[in-house]
């Protein structure tokens, strides 16, 4: 048993161990405090490499290609955002760059490096500030909004011109299944049950009883 | 402790915003570092209410502009055709693909305003202190949460446009002003909407509650 504060409410909780699968939701306000995945341990690190090697392809192939009258005219993901920049929108290139190569570059590396450091217990203290970069790069990771954004983009081009997806947008599309499904079988609680502690001590057997925080 | 209804700050607990862990804090006004992370510990986000507020009205006057200038300029054997929003949604309708003039709506016009009314509607109430509803104004939280990222469509729309077309001289598009801005308000609604803090929704309904803030 540990008691938790909800992070949306701040109401005081005890949870249980939880079976594979199952999800413990705040009773007051309905956030879930935590989940066990039902999947394999290792299921996440599988997935985060599976999504490195889709980022790679997705990063340097073509992702489409557009002929009209003999001309042709191709883009990558970067080719795009550095487009932007290159016409004057550094600002947006910039941004696009950000969200949709950094940010899931970034999630993608960190989990991968934190699920491997975190394969033995205690988990070195660097996997907790990794995480929560993780979580960072996460939250403007925007693939998939990128990907309807091609869709609505090619709909308007192709009554001026042919357009030919290329293996990149393949890539693209798997990345979009395989993020969320690291998210859903990865279980940060249980992560942070087993790294050591900020104050030098091991992560006590029983993490409930709330301890004085040092003075700053 | 399952039965009475008690929250960690009127216990006299503070909660980790990075790990989650429960601590007594060190003093009520410096709680000091997490012993498990090494975060700061807060009672709640720290001038939560103002940095939300500031950052909704400087996205609601970046909004204007991201309207009513141009996203891109298609330009065509010399003829330059400016497009905004509006005329982009109108011409996947026109030209017949109104599922995707319905999407590019809602997730350009209809979410980043809905954004900002919700937003603008959770700090009213928490100002005024409201207790009723706190369920539903958490679900509203977490929906603006999640629904942030997908105003972004547009963004991505013309940088994909831009980069595709680009056959000089016969034709050529170039990113508008516009473009600026509406990434603009999307960046600030979902900083605004991480800066809020949904505990204060819950705040007024704890009546022995000594200090937040």
């Amino acid at each position: 048993m540990e008691t938790v504060a909800c992070p949306d409410c701040d109401l005081l909780q005890t949870l249980s161990p939880l079976p594979p699968g199952a999800k413990a939701h705040c009773t007051r306000c309905g956030h879930v405090l935590a989940k066990r995945p039902s999947g394999p341990q290792d299921l996440p690190l599988a997935l985060a490499v599976a999504a490195a090697i889709l980022y790679i392809v997705a990063n340097t192939v073509p992702l489409m290609d557009l002929s009209v009258v003999g001309r042709t005219s191709s883009t990558t993901i970067v080719g795009a955002a550095w487009e932007m920049w290159q016409l004057g929108e550094e600002i947006t290139g910039a941004l696009v760059a950000f969200c949709v190569i950094i940010a899931p570059g970034g999630y993608i590396l960190f989990m991968i490096t934190l699920l491997v450091a975190s394969r033995r217990t205690p988990a070195p203290r660097w996997v907790g500030e990794m995480l929560r970069w993780a979580s960072h790069f996460q939250t403007w990771s925007m693939l998939e909004v990128m990907t309807l954004g091609i869709l609505v983009a090619l709909v308007k081009i192709a009554e001026l011109a042919e357009v030919n997806a290329g293996i990149g947008m393949f890539a693209v599309g798997g990345l979009v299944l395989l993020i969320p499904a690291i998210l859903v079988n990865f279980d940060p609680h249980e992560l942070w049950q087993r790294v050591e502690w900020a104050d030098g001590e091991m992560p006590p057997p029983q993490a409930d009883a709330p301890r004085p925080a040092p003075t700053p | 402790m399952t039965d009475t209804v008690q929250t960690a700050s009127q216990a006299g607990l503070v909660s980790c915003e990075a790990c989650h862990l429960l601590a007594r804090p060190a003093t009520p006004e410096h709680p000091g570092f997490c012993r498990r992370c090494g975060e700061e510990l807060e009672w709640r986000r720290p001038r939560a209410i103002e940095n939300t507020w500031a950052l909704v009205i400087a996205a609601a006057i970046c909004y204007i502009p991201a309207n009513a200038l141009p996203i891109f300029v298609s330009i065509q054997l010399g003829e330059e055709e400016p497009d905004t929003i509006l005329s982009g949604v109108l011409f996947l309708y026109t030209s017949g693909s109104w599922p995707l003039a319905l999407i590019v709506l809602i997730a350009s016009v209809l979410i980043p305003l809905g954004k900002l009314f919700a937003l603008g509607y959770l700090l009213v109430t928490v100002q005024r202190g409201q207790i009723k509803s706190g369920r539903q104004r958490t679900r509203l939280y977490r929906i603006v949460e999640f629904i942030g990222r997908w105003s972004m469509l547009d963004v991505f729309v013309a940088t994909f446009t831009v980069a595709l077309i680009q056959l000089q001289p016969l034709m050529s598009v170039e990113p508008g002003l516009g473009v600026l801005f509406f990434a603009a308000v999307v960046v600030l609604t979902m900083l605004a909407a991480e800066s809020f803090d949904p505990r204060l929704i819950w705040d007024p309904s704890n009546p022995t509650q000594a200090r937040h803030g």
